[in-house]
């Protein structure tokens, strides 16, 4: 079973700041992180690989930091990882993402590609659906849950009002949701054993691709702004004993007139 | 005539966006159709003329019953193609966005999904969106020459016209058999909550020790006429409370005029379902928690304690 996850680079959104006057996000000097559901694909590739034999690529398109961020997916044990980097890539859009990543699948061989249901910052989920249309694979979204058969897979996907048991066979694109597994805390053997994995990386020209294909000048999107909603709060720690707060938050209720009594 | 295309699976969601159609149509010089899909479709195009459909593409075929989203996205494009849809309008549901996703990829075109705002400025359609995790809130265009729009559901409100008439095109597709079986469907225990409409919301989440101690938490809504909502971890993970109830990024929006949270810590993907609230408050045992930087009130405590003693000096003697 060979099984490429579509891993994703997220900067540590917990630790960002606002600009107070124009409420534009302060990104630079963030540490970066695996996207939250990438890691549960990985975590559920990993476990297949383990009782069914085959490999795991880690693939990611990405800035430099990719070589350091993605050592977590070589820990957690993906058997090599495929980065993409290129300054011509910045600022890609879904699209040109999804262009990008279908180009370098298109040279492995595979049986199952896992993506996550949303990045953990863009949460678009358009990814996983543009690349299984260009590689002409059957996608099942939203799987919580997933079996081999004879023929291919079984998966549950996790709908607003049903569970949706569904078969498909293999090649396909599977994207996952956050219960499908628990991703694993390397240890410090698996973090050592992780510096030697293959990795290996590739740029535009090795994907044939022109640098007006791809990044901003490809993006089919222009963000005309991307500023922190207003928010006024009156940030009033309440002190003291249980009762003394709860008196007082009671008196605030009173005072705000929010409750009605 | 150039047109706008209006698609959702569900029929409220579609009346939405033929109901904000008829708003751009004007000012874009464009035609407003609305595609239906699916079994017994026949009888409902009157309808759709009613929110405001011009032309209704009439697409009735067995192959529709499990809703694969690659039969209709090949449905889309060519009812896109062959009406030269400039704009679609599409629901932002779990099917919606994948629907949204691969049309846009078959009409090589960009796409923005989970819209919650859409405007004209200058010449063009301005749409919003949480970026970030929930952060921010990104303005964005699409330069694509056709344009595929996800809009969340309730983004906008249906009104029907006094009267509403046009014209069904019947669609003569050839469908493929589906890649993808579905070979069952167990239906979530439909719970008849609206978190969204709540106007006391008192949210839960991980701070909270076992299932038993919602009993506390109930206590508590009840004292205070508050529906209980709940952080994804509570219901996704543990199942002690339907799905209905998670508020946040891939949960509700809601804006009551009290939000209690109890034992949450404040992450963006929860925290951007609240922002609507006029009260925030904060009841968490760790001063740190991100939760207090976005609460008018907080409370540093256990929950354990502080929330028997509400509940008691809010209930009547
Ligand atoms: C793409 C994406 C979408 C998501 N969408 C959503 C969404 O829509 N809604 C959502 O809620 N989450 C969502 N999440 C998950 C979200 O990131 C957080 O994991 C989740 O909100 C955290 O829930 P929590 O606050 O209950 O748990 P935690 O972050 O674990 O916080 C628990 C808090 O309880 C406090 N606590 C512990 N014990 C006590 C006590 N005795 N008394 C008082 N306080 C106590 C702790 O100090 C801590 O701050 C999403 C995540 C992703 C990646
Ligand atoms: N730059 C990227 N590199 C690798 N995988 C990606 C990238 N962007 C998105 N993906 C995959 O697509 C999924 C959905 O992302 P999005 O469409 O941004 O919501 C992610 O969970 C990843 O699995």
């Amino acid at each position: 079973m060979q099984i490429v996850v579509c891993l994703k680079q997220i900067p540590d959104l917990q630790q960002i700041r606002i600009k107070r006057d124009t409420r534009e996000p302060v990104l630079e000097g963030l540490p970066f992180l695996l996207g939250d559901m990438d890691k549960n694909a990985l975590e559920e590739a990993v476990r297949i690989v383990e009782q069914r034999g085959g490999k795991v690529t880690a693939l990611a398109l990405g800035s430099p930091k990719l070589r350091d961020t993605i050592k977590e997916a070589l820990a957690m044990g993906a058997d090599e990882a495929l980065l993409l980097i290129d300054p011509a890539f910045a600022d890609s859009d879904t699209m040109t993402t999804a262009k990008i990543l279908a180009k370098a699948i298109e040279k492995r061989e595979y049986d199952l590609i896992l993506c996550g249901e949303g990045s953990t910052d863009n949460y678009s989920g358009q990814v996983p659906s543009r690349l299984a249309e260009i590689l002409g694979l059957p996608q099942v979204t939203y799987v919580r849950q997933l079996e081999f058969t004879e023929g291919g897979l079984r998966a549950t996907r996790d709908m607003e009002e049903a569970l949706e048991i569904v078969e498909v066979s293999l090649p396909a694109l599977v994207s996952v949701t956050s219960e499908i597994s628990e991703p694993r805390l390397p240890s410090l053997i698996q973090i050592l054993k992780a510096a030697k994995k293959p990795l290996q990386e590739w740029t535009s020209e090795d994907l044939a691709l022109s640098a007006h294909e791809v990044g901003k000048e490809a993006s089919s999107l222009e963000v005309i702004s991307n500023l922190a909603p207003e928010q006024e709060r009156k940030n009033i720690t309440l002190e003291g004993e249980v009762d003394e707060v709860v008196e007082q938050l009671t008196d605030a209720f009173t005072r705000e007139g929010v409750i009605a009594r | 005539m150039a047109e706008i295309l209006v698609f959702s699976e569900k029929d409220e969601i579609a009346f939405e966006l033929l109901s904000k159609g008829r708003e751009l149509k004007e000012e874009l010089c464009l035609g407003l159709a609305a595609a239906l899909l699916g079994q017994e479709v026949e009888g409902r195009s009157s309808q759709y003329f009613s929110y405001g459909a011009e032309k209704v593409y009439l697409g009735e075929s067995a192959l529709w019953v499990d809703f694969y989203v690659e039969t209709y996205a090949q449905a889309l494009q060519r009812v896109a193609e062959e009406g030269g849809a400039q704009i679609l309008l599409l629901g932002s549901t779990k099917r919606g966005k994948e629907l949204a996703s691969r049309v846009a990829q078959k009409l090589g075109a960009g796409c923005i999904t989970d819209v919650i705002g859409l405007r004209l400025e200058g010449d063009g359609l301005v749409a919003d969106r949480y970026a970030l995790g929930g952060n921010t809130v990104a303005s964005e265009v699409i330069k694509t020459e056709r344009k595929v729009i996800a809009v969340m559901p309730k983004t906008f409100e249906a009104f029907p016209l006094e009267d509403g008439e046009g014209q069904t095109v019947h669609l003569d597709l050839e469908l493929p058999e589906p890649r993808v079986r579905v070979v069952e469907r167990r239906p979530k225990e439909g719970e008849a909550v609206n978190v969204e409409e709540a106007e006391v919301l008192v949210c839960i989440g991980r701070g909270l020790g076992a299932e038993e101690d919602l009993e506390m938490i109930w206590e508590l809504a009840q004292a205070l006429g508050a529906e209980v909502g709940c952080t994804k971890t509570l219901a996704s993970d543990f199942g002690w409370l339907s799905e209905e109830r998670i508020v946040g990024l891939s949960g509700k929006k809601c804006n009551p005029r009290l939000y209690v949270g109890i034992g949450i810590s404040g992450q963006i993907q929860h925290t951007v379902g609240i922002l609507g609230s006029k009260i925030i408050v904060a009841i968490n045992n760790d001063p740190q928690a991100p939760i207090f930087k976005i609460a008018d009130y907080g409370i540093v405590g256990d929950l354990y304690e502080v929330v028997p003693r509400l509940a008691e000096r809010l209930t009547p003697p």
